[in-house]
């Protein structure tokens, strides 16, 4: 069994290792030719870039192997006739018969997006920028509460097979008002965070169940219902971030107006 | 290399908190719903481990390499004061992660797929490949495109939200004459291209540029960029299918 793990292991680091070829020619170019400057501390960077490389390999071996085909057998499964009609097959209501498959997609949604890389890299930033301000563990938990209510309201649009932008129009019109009304430190970060959370981890799951639905419930089309659960991944989390700064405001003024209070008796 | 036992044990704790929900879902839908057995699970035990000790490892490298690698090429690049390099720089930068993205291949791939089944194009194997080929090149031209708008901006201290409401109009626009078979193509492609490279890179520059040139709020300038290389790919994809189609 080793002796496999190894061979896989070192056939996703040389993958890796072509997938970043471009930007390291990028980078290396502008460094050389343009900047024509030394990069400085350039042994930690190349122990940094290794590090990078190794541990996103043996994430991704990790992920491959173990969960995805565990995940997608699951997402399979939940959405299978059989089960469908075992579970659900005492609700009159045609969508709510498939309510196990809309729990799981939250749960999933919210798993999934706390460990993916991207977003704790884009918190990390975000808590050194804005000088511990905004926590690493409360954006994190605010993305994925996005995108754990996105994928319960995508696969009920599946299910349903109401159009997609009806639900893409109403998202952006609450993204509009929000970003009139939200602080406005958070409305960049708001709006980056909706890119990043649909990578590594989240989205070969997210197809699965998404492909699954589609092509179980009578009806659907996987070309027009099968693509769109990740289009609305990206919009909810910037609903709930800007949320997530509106609702601390509001508090933090809260508290601070009944301490006036106290004061003035 | 002193001192290393602690650090590394912390970003593995770290680590392990990252994934223990993963594991909680998955042992609840397998073992109380779908009321199954946890298959292999010498297997996934191991692929478990690899997982954590590879997003420590990852972790540690991000600190050590791409956030300082992105914040001293936005100093060069300012201290060198060349937009027109700049501009060239950050177009690459896009264009260049996303064009070999292997999410992107893999959606393309799909994305063809699915319209020969169609019938949108012709079912065979070299219209296919041409056309993964075209909308691969497509996104990645959109997110060259966006981050170097996305550099302009920051250097011009335009706010970030007119742009983005300005952008999505055009995407609502554009979703109504668009044929329907590509709307949901286009709006997925938007998410698939901020990889897990790009990301802290990006985001380190666009930090970085705002915090070397003066009067530029690095919370409020600095980022952005990743919401531009979203938003764009969905415009070009939206415009390619319209262009194809007619």
């Amino acid at each position: 069994m080793m002796s496999a793990w190894i061979t896989i292991i070192s056939v996703t680091i040389s993958s890796t290792v072509f997938d970043v070829l471009p930007i390291a020619v990028v980078l290396v170019f502008f460094q050389l030719v343009v900047l024509r400057e030394p990069i400085a501390n350039l042994k930690h960077i190349a122990i940094g870039a290794a590090y990078v490389l190794l541990g996103l390999s043996l994430f991704l071996v990790g992920l491959e192997r173990a969960l995805f085909p565990l995940g997608k057998e699951m997402a399979r499964q939940l959405t299978a006739p059989e089960f469908i009609e075992r579970t659900g097959g005492g609700t009159g209501i045609f969508w709510l018969k498939y309510y196990w498959v809309y729990i799981f997609a939250f749960c999933v949604g919210f798993a999934t997006t706390l460990a993916e890389p991207s977003l704790i890299a884009v918190a990390l930033k975000a808590k050194e920028v804005s000088g511990g301000a905004i926590g690493a563990w409360g954006l994190r938990i605010a993305v994925a509460l996005g995108v754990a209510i996105s994928l319960a309201v995508g696969t009920f649009r599946v299910v349903t097979g109401t159009p997609l932008y009806l639900y893409m129009i109403i998202g952006y019109v609450i993204v509009i008002l929000q970003t009139v009304r939200a602080p406005r430190m958070i409305v960049p970060l708001a709006y980056d965070s909706g890119g990043v959370t649909t990578s590594t981890v989240t989205v070969p799951l997210v197809a699965a169940l998404g492909l699954g639905l589609a092509s179980t419930v009578p009806g659907r089309s996987p070309l027009l219902d099968g693509f769109g659960l990740i289009a609305l991944a990206s919009l909810f989390p910037m609903i709930t971030v800007m949320g997530y700064a509106q609702i601390s405001e509001w508090m933090a003024k809260r508290s601070l107006s009944s301490e006036d209070m106290r004061h003035e008796v | 290399m002193l001192g290393w036992g602690f650090p590394v044990l912390r970003l593995i704790g770290g680590a392990a908190k990252d994934l223990a929900p993963i594991v909680l879902v998955v042992a609840f839908f397998q073992l109380v719903v779908l009321k199954q057995g946890i298959p292999n699970l010498l297997d996934l035990t191991f692929g478990l481990l690899l997982v954590i000790i590879g997003l420590a490892v990852f972790i540690q490298g991000l600190e050590m390499a791409l956030f300082p690698l992105g914040a001293s090429l936005a100093h060069a690049l300012t201290r060198k004061g060349s937009l027109m390099w700049l501009m060239l720089f950050s177009f690459g930068l896009g264009f260049g992660t996303t064009v070999a993205e292997p999410a992107l291949i893999a959606v393309a791939g799909e994305a063809a797929g699915t319209m020969a089944r169609a019938g949108a194009i012709e079912e065979s194997a070299s219209a296919q490949s041409s056309y993964a080929t075209a909308l691969r090149y497509t996104v990645a031209l959109a997110v060259g495109a966006s981050i170097m708008l996305g550099v302009l901006r920051i250097l011009k201290g335009w706010p970030v939200h007119w742009l983005i409401i300005a952008g999505y109009m055009i995407v609502v626009v554009l979703t109504a004459v668009a044929p329907p078979e590509i709307v949901g193509i286009a709006y997925d492609s938007g998410g698939v291209t901020t990889s897990t490279i790009t990301v802290p890179l990006v985001t380190a520059l666009g930090i970085g540029l705002a915090s070397s040139i003066g009067g530029r709020n690095p919370m409020i300038d600095g980022f952005g960029l990743i919401a531009f290389a979203s938003l764009c790919p969905i415009i070009f994809v939206l415009i390619f299918g319209i262009v194809i189609k007619s």
